[in-house]
């Protein structure tokens, strides 16, 4: 009944490859044992065999060893082991000041809070209208009690990338954990652990037409970090749980299968949307306009609110997202548009729009004759913008 | 459609009636703002001898709740004296509508305050109104009753979401039954400064959450 649907939400979730799928299966149904030990059954030993190989694929893309990916239940997980995990083992001996800033993804911007709930000293460091790190300030607020900085790969809402390899150094230098959230960069925007000093990496399947539901923590060796959730000591003793071996599986087969070719061709349909959008009057482009995702166009609409965009667009077979408050689950405006110094305004007529696999250049043309028309007709209606 | 509202809703925010300006209007009222988020416009022509509304004209920066409200309390109002227009609460707004999602509320309160800002501007603009009076208890519950308790869609006095508040030298300090770190406790609290800070003798207005 969707086929018809323009789905240009790919941030939020992406439809799953076929070729995913496949490589699944026989993990639901033939090889459905739990990871043993090497003494243990073969159809245990089997799966741990495959759940190794897909851990050592999903490592690989990052330039990571084995041993260092930690499969979880997906990038929330990752982040929260991340962030609870290096509190776990440094307020001790180190101390209780983490670095962040305002325009984290709600893992790490909650986890924040909840370790400075528990006594945690927590900066958040300064962000320019684009979203970029103010390197200044963030080496300015690291202290001898600091430690970690958790600073995002790249933006979920406005796209803007960061210049994680310049942050690394930095915490490399004053010795502090460095931890990122690439949920929406991952394999989009290069990252190399063994070029990059970045101690600690989110990912998840969801974003790249993997399976929902599975995600992975990179962990550099020798990083002092413990698990924050008690079970068994599955996944180097840091995430308890059955392992969701199709699923990680499945992720692994979605990191191959994303190509250069492919980023290419969805960074041209990035461009022409918003050159296109650009002349739609009285817009905005939202996030930096050089470091940004490649599949990620953010434009905000004067005089008009999102919900009623994204609605009207609905109602046209289009997909796509806002930061308005009216669409948020907690009534606020997007704490990413108001992070990048955006008044209400802007942030009540953001539209994202982020590209995928399945996206073609005649639905780039198609929405952004839709929302000409729906914009025109919603200014109409609006009190504002009539001079 | 997979939608939370309601057929009429989306007839209304598909079409909505009487959208627009009155030229040289008898009253107007502009309601909210830009800067928190929904605004609506109302105009309104007046029958002097009847008191009755002759025509009435909205319009609105806002979500689909906003939208589809301003439209039907134009329909409502038009043609009802001004008293009785008045009288038109956000519940009637609401089931005139066949229903909104609770979370959304307090977008038809905002049109609702559209609607009676714009008959206070007309009995203002003909001397109707009298000396202004000092914020009391009772006008600070009135205010209250318009902020709505987004888990409930009901007003936080009723839903006891406000347990109490005082008022002190033009300071009012509002207590409420949430967590500082409730999915809506920011939201709540803007609502409340929203309608009780235009008081003309209230400087300042403090929300407090309890654990």
């Amino acid at each position: 009944m969707f086929d018809n649907v323009i789905y240009l939400d790919n941030a939020a979730a992406t439809r799953l490859d076929e070729r995913v799928l496949e490589v699944m299966k026989p993990y639901f149904f033939d090889l459905y044992a739990v990871a043993t030990s090497q003494f243990g059954y073969s159809l245990g030993v089997d799966a741990r065999d495959a759940l190794d190989e897909a851990r050592g694929r999903v490592a690989n893309a990052l330039g990571a060893g084995p041993e260092e990916m930690i499969f979880t239940s997906g990038s929330t997980e990752s982040s929260n082991l991340a962030l609870k995990g290096v509190a776990l083992a440094l307020a001790e001996k180190k101390g209780n000041h983490i670095i962040t800033s305002p325009m984290e993804d709600f893992p790490v911007l909650n986890s924040a809070r909840a370790l400075e709930r528990q006594g945690a000293r927590v900066t958040y460091v300064r962000v320019d209208e684009t979203g970029r790190v103010d390197l200044d300030h963030l080496r300015e607020s690291i202290s001898p009690d600091t430690i970690l900085i958790s600073i995002q790969a790249a933006n979920q809402e406005i796209g803007t990338v960061q210049d994680v390899r310049a942050i690394g150094e930095i915490a490399r230098e004053k010795g502090v954990l460095f931890h990122t959230d690439a949920t929406h960069s991952f394999l989009r925007v290069p990252l190399d652990v063994r070029q990059v000093p970045v101690d600690l990496v989110t990912v998840s399947a969801h974003t790249m037409h993997g399976p929902k539901g599975i995600g992975g923590l990179y962990v550099r060796q020798g990083t002092p970090i413990r698990k924050w959730m008690d079970g068994g000591f599955q996944e180097s003793d840091l995430r308890p749980g059955v392992e969701n071996i199709p699923a990680a599986v499945g992720f692994a087969r979605a990191v191959e299968l994303v190509t250069q070719e492919e980023t290419n061709r969805l960074q041209g349909l990035r461009d022409r949307l918003i050159e296109q959008l650009l002349q739609v009057p009285h817009t905005r482009l939202n996030g930096h306009p050089v470091y940004r995702l490649p599949h990620n166009a953010n434009v905000s609409f004067r005089f008009v609110e999102g919900e009623s965009l994204l609605l009207h667009l609905d109602m046209r077979g289009f997909a796509v997202s806002t930061g308005s408050a009216c669409f948020s689950r907690s009534l606020e405006a997007s704490h990413v548009m108001l992070g990048i110094g955006g008044d209400h305004e802007r942030a009540h007529g953001s539209v994202r729009f982020t590209f995928g696999r399945y996206n073609k250049r005649e639905g780039v043309d198609a929405v952004v004759d839709a929302i000409s028309e729906v914009v025109a007709e919603l200014r109409r209606i609006s009190p504002l913008g009539k001079d | 459609m997979p939608l939370p509202y309601s057929e009429l809703v989306m007839e209304h925010f598909r079409h909505p009636r009487n959208v627009g300006e009155i030229e040289n209007p008898d009253a107007k009222s502009v309601e909210g703002s830009p800067a928190c988020g929904d605004m609506v416009a109302v105009y309104l022509k007046v029958d002097p001898e009847s008191q009755r509304i002759k025509d009435i004209k909205f319009q609105s920066y806002g979500c689909a709740s906003n939208i589809a409200t301003g439209s039907i309390i134009t329909e409502l109002a038009k043609g009802k004296t001004l008293q009785e227009a008045k009288g038109i609460s956000w519940q009637q707004a609401s089931e005139a509508l066949g229903g909104l999602p609770p979370i959304k509320t307090h977008c038809s309160v905002l049109a609702v305050d559209g609607l009676r800002a714009a008959i206070e501007n007309y009995e203002e603009r003909q001397g109707l109104v009298k000396e202004r009076h000092p914020t009391t208890v009772e006008i600070v519950r009135k205010r209250l009753k318009r902020v709505m308790n987004p888990l409930t869609g009901l007003d936080v006095l009723r839903t006891k979401l406000v347990q109490d508040f005082e008022i002190t030298d033009g300071t009012v300090r509002v207590v409420v039954d949430l967590p500082a770190d409730h999915q809506f406790a920011n939201n709540i609290r803007e609502e409340i400064i929203e309608k009780i800070e235009p008081r003309w003798d209230v400087d300042r207005v403090i929300v407090d959450f309890v654990e």
